[in-house]
């Protein structure tokens, strides 16, 4: 199991998403998710983009005012998990069309949806951003 | 309307959320959200069940308790429709986890889900099992998944794929079911079941060596050819990432080649051609390329040895460390770390990049760098690696010198060639970092000075130039201190100068000067004042021109607020006025310390509870004075006596003359231990402090796994003294005892046959204190009387009073009837009682108690609880 969290925090450090793939009580969560932004939000553009944090390896990546956290273990290829993010992004952006932060909100059951057709257990399930969003239409279909 | 009833929409409730511009605002609106949820959930409300638990996910998400919505999703995976079961499913994931009993009702839910005739609502079933799937629920719906892996849909098969490893995990067991199936899903061609069906087997073999023997024979070749295909395959728009095809397959398959080519040499060898080509071939100026090679290179790595591939990996590694992109330099280093245990003249190559990286300006470079510098120190570059990285200590930021001098403090202990360098070395992190520096590294760096006698001239004299520039650094002054204590006449008479030193003039009163501002430094601690008060006692018989100066200080500190500080400066108080003719045999230098001894018990590393202190208790040899009268012997320097001094327990000399901190550290307990006539003297002279009193702590002490947590107890387990140091005991007791009184002091002295035991106070809260007395009936050293004594601190009498106490069961305990049952105001000790307490486990465990008092005060009942750990040990 390599990912263990997807964190998407805003630049004020307000969490926008989040979704554990091991549990944490909701203290731990809100412990957790403080330390690293607040580890995150602080490095500039040009330094690399993984922080370690307790036992974990935060990979993270910027679109305009949104963070990107993924959290992995030591046995992670965290370059691919920069990929991952960028898959992601692009999936979201292909459905809202240029995503943005109150997307994401606003349609938060959604957001998880694709992550969830994205990820499960904590490992990557698919990658044809096709075939992702092919699950999200149907749901919006029936609806 | 009001505005948040059950009917607002999840828009309004997030922009009324939004609006809120401090956190108790938001916490209002959040309340009255989740209030008006909970009513919807008792009036079952059908319609907007949804649209609750979309809700109590944004709830939950912001940090709030939703606990309570926990069963409307179960309703609402029951629920016929698809978009019900779809947010029920979500909701399920979110807010519930696999341990708790509401996952038992969903069980069944998901069993009739992985059977729907709807193939995506087989999906989410999946979806969800595979996210929170416990132990039982695997082996329930195990055959369900293990068919759903053959099902005619990809989408079904690559979650059901998924859906295994997570069931496989959690019964190992069920793993061999999986074999053949996972086998058939490695010639898919469906990128998402090949992706998911590599990662199952890759979990396989970690979970089971029968699945792993499976794919190594059967399915290598296949692997390699799917790699192959997937490396010089065309265009694939759908997956490709910068002129890549599916990057995350070509990892996902090149973390399976490693875990089967591990350990064996022919599936190493099938491969090789393929990781060359990998190797070779992929791009490297975009991301996704590097991501490959960086997988490709730690395959290499793992597997069997071939020469050609490890050169070309270590190539790639030199390439990315030299990258001025940052993320590939932070992953060099860290496949470095790697290399280093195969190759390590390849990784001393790029010494000098990974020296620039430890000054990067990026903290996880850093880290990483300093971690594999570390590494890579040997005897050879240690001089050179040590004068950089202290050279960086003096310009790095704050936060990143503790981890740099740990890192230093460990390599210069561990490399150095000599003592001279180890000495000057120390002296550059103290003075730049002596803040950050632990204790054991400063114990550590005395010792070793104490062991270069031609050396101490020139180290106090180093250190007295330190201190004039760097006095914050309280590890530099407590070093410094101790040096001029015992070597200050070489300070001041220039004795022993080294070529390289430049002279200096120092007088009498310059030494004592640094003593005195260390002293009267108000950012110095109570370790560093103590360590000041002896350096003077010890500066008033070599120095005697500045023995007025001391006597002053000493006397100055005979008001100290401070009980340690109060009862030293009394004590050398006296022995300045009184005692002047043994004062110089007193202080005395001190012996040279053992150092075997001390490393030893420094690498006898103590539990993490107590990290900080000194490694474990000494060995006792045979037929000498138990430690504790040790380091009186030491501090008095009685060596002509006719006491033998322990030679196998330097460190504990070190320990007791350093260790004056006043934490209840093991060894200051330790020193309670056996409290027999001595102990009159060692109060006296205060090497350390009686146990730690009122220790009542909350520890259930009927759990033996819990007992170790208290440092008392992690104690009585080191400590099982062994009988000659207790059969010696009243031998060095006495001799002692003869000493003291030469002192003059009149002290009221135990009887001497059989050990006395202080009282303690085992209890006390603000109406009522309960003392201990203890005695030992002469014979039974497993039998302990006590005399418990109660007073009442309030204005009011107590009535009905009852004491009453529970012991762990390797304890018998017997009490007598109270006194009385009354207890007046502000009485002393009028009711009295007696107990009887057998330890079975007498010299191994400590005695430990529980006690629950009722009383009535002013006609209303009253309890009061507590536990005892500070029972006298060897009881």
């Amino acid at each position: 199991m390599g990912i263990r969290f997807v964190l998407m925090v805003n630049k004020q450090g307000q969490t926008r998403l989040a979704q554990y793939y091991e549990y944490l009580n909701v203290e731990e969560r809100r412990a957790l998710e403080g330390e690293i932004v607040r580890k995150c939000l602080t490095r500039t553009q040009q330094q690399c983009s993984f922080v370690e944090h307790r036992n974990y390896k935060v990979v993270y990546r910027r679109y305009a005012s949104l963070f990107f956290l993924v959290g992995v273990d030591n046995e992670e290829n965290e370059l691919a998990i920069l990929e991952f993010i960028h898959l992601l992004v692009e999936t979201m952006d292909r459905h809202f069309g240029n995503v943005c932060e109150l997307d994401i909100m606003f349609h938060l059951e959604k957001a998880h949806f694709m992550l969830e057709e994205m990820v499960m257990n904590g490992c990557i399930i698919e990658t044809s951003k096709t075939n992702i969003l092919s699950q999200i239409q149907l749901m919006e279909r029936a609806s | 309307m009001n505005p948040f009833s059950s009917g607002t929409r999840l828009r309004d409730m997030i922009r009324a959320i939004r609006a809120c511009k401090t956190a108790a605002e938001e916490r209002a609106v959040v309340r009255k959200e989740c209030a008006s949820i909970r009513a919807a959930i008792s009036e079952n409300d059908q319609d907007y069940r949804h649209r609750n638990l979309a809700k109590l996910m944004f709830i939950h998400m912001l940090g709030y308790p939703t606990h309570f919505g926990q069963m409307e999703c179960l309703k609402l995976i029951a629920s016929p429709g698809f978009p019900e079961k779809r947010i029920g499913y979500l909701g399920l994931m979110l807010l519930l986890d696999e341990r708790q009993e509401v996952l038992m009702l969903v069980t069944n839910s998901i069993k009739q889900d992985l059977n729907h005739t709807n193939q995506y609502i087989v999906g989410l079933a999946l979806c969800a099992l595979g996210n929170i799937c416990s132990a039982e629920m695997a082996r329930d719906l195990a055959p369900e998944v293990e068919r759903l892996l053959q099902f005619r849909d990809p989408n079904i098969r690559k979650k059901a794929a998924l859906c295994s490893i997570r069931i496989i995990k959690k019964v190992p067991d069920l793993a061999e079911n999986f074999i053949n199936p996972a086998a058939s899903l490695l010639k898919e061609k469906h990128h998402g079941v090949l992706l998911t069906g590599v990662q199952l087997c890759t979990d396989m073999c970690n979970v089971s060596s029968e699945a792993h023997e499976h794919f190594k024979k059967k399915c290598i070749d296949g692997l390699v050819k799917v790699l192959k295909d997937l490396t010089n395959s065309p265009y694939a728009p759908e997956y490709d990432i910068s002129g890549i095809s599916d990057p995350f397959l070509h990892i996902r398959l090149l973390k399976l080649l490693r875990v089967l080519g591990q350990g064996d040499a022919d599936a190493s060898d099938i491969m090789n051609d393929i990781l060359a080509q990998v190797a070779t071939k992929t791009e490297s100026n975009k991301n996704a390329g590097n991501a490959i090679l960086y997988q490709c290179v730690v395959t290499i790595m793992s597997i069997e040895d071939n020469g050609g591939l490890r050169v070309l990996a270590v190539n790639i590694l030199g390439r990315f460390l030299s990258s001025r992109d940052n993320n590939i330099r932070y992953v060099a280093l860290n496949m470095l770390m790697k290399a280093i245990a195969l190759d390590s003249q390849a990784v001393q190559r790029h010494r000098v990049t990974i020296l620039e990286c430890v000054k990067d300006s990026d903290a996880s470079i850093r880290k990483r760098a300093l971690e594999l510098i570390y590494l890579l120190v040997n005897e050879n570059n240690v001089k050179l690696l040590t004068k950089e990285l202290i050279d960086y200590l003096e310009v790095t930021d704050p936060d990143f010198k503790e981890d740099l001098t740990a890192k230093i403090c460990s390599i210069v202990e561990k490399f150095s060639p000599e003592k001279l360098w180890y000495i000057d070395q120390m002296l550059k992190v103290l003075s730049e970092a002596g803040n950050f520096v632990k204790d054991d590294v400063w114990h550590a760096l005395i010792v070793v000075i104490t062991n270069a006698p031609n050396l101490h001239g020139y180290t106090v004299r180093s250190l007295y130039k330190a201190v004039q520039t760097a006095g914050d650094q309280e590890t530099l002054v407590r070093v410094a201190v101790w040096c001029i204590g015992e070597y200050g006449e070489l300070l001041v008479s220039n004795t022993g100068v080294l070529d390289v030193e430049d002279p200096i003039t120092v007088t009498e009163a310059d030494a004592l000067d640094v003593v005195e501002t260390a002293i009267g430094n108000p950012s110095s601690d109570l370790t560093t004042r103590a360590m000041c008060l002896v350096a003077s006692l010890k500066l008033s018989s070599h120095f005697p021109s500045c023995s007025k100066r001391v006597s002053d200080i000493v006397r100055h500190h005979k008001g100290s607020l401070v009980l340690e500080l109060q009862q030293r400066a009394i004590e050398f108080n006296s022995i300045i006025e009184k005692h002047g003719k043994i004062r110089s045999t007193l202080v005395e230098r001190m012996p040279v310390l053992d150092e075997a001894t001390f490393s030893g018990r420094r690498a006898g590393s103590m539990p993490p509870s107590v990290s900080t202190s000194q490694g474990a208790l000494p060995k006792i040899p045979n037929g000498v004075a138990k430690p504790t009268s040790a380091p009186l012997v030491d501090l008095l320097d009685f060596s002509s006596d006719d006491i033998p001094v322990p030679g196998g327990s330097g460190g504990d000399f070190l320990q007791d003359l350093l260790g004056v901190d006043i934490s209840p550290s093991p060894s200051q307990v330790t020193s309670g231990t056996q409290k027999s006539g001595t102990d009159v003297l060692l109060d006296l002279l205060s090497i350390g402090t009686p146990p730690a009193q009122s220790n009542l702590s909350t520890l259930d002490i009927l759990s033996p796994s819990q007992d170790i947590k208290s440092p008392v107890d992690v104690l009585t387990k080191l400590a099982s003294p062994s009988p000659s140091a207790q059969t010696s005991t009243p031998v060095g007791g006495s001799s002692m005892l003869d000493l003291l009184d030469d002192f003059g002091t009149t002290l009221s002295l135990p009887e001497t046959n059989g050990p006395t035991y202080p009282a303690i106070i085992a209890f006390e809260s603000s109406s009522l204190k309960v003392t201990f007395n203890f005695s030992k009936e002469p014979g039974s050293p497993q039998t302990t009387l006590i005399e418990a004594r109660f007073t009442n601190k309030s204005p009011n009498a107590y009535s009905n009073f009852v004491f009453q106490a529970a012991v762990p069961k390797f304890l018998q305990l017997h009490l007598d009837p109270a006194s009385s049952n009354t207890l007046p105001a502000n009485s002393n000790d009028s009711i009295t009682q007696k107990l009887r307490v057998s330890n079975s486990q007498h010299g191994k465990k400590s005695l430990v108690m529980r006690l629950r008092i009722n009383y009535k005060v002013n006609d209303k009942d009253v309890l009061e609880e507590g536990q005892i750990n500070n029972f006298p040990r060897d009881l």
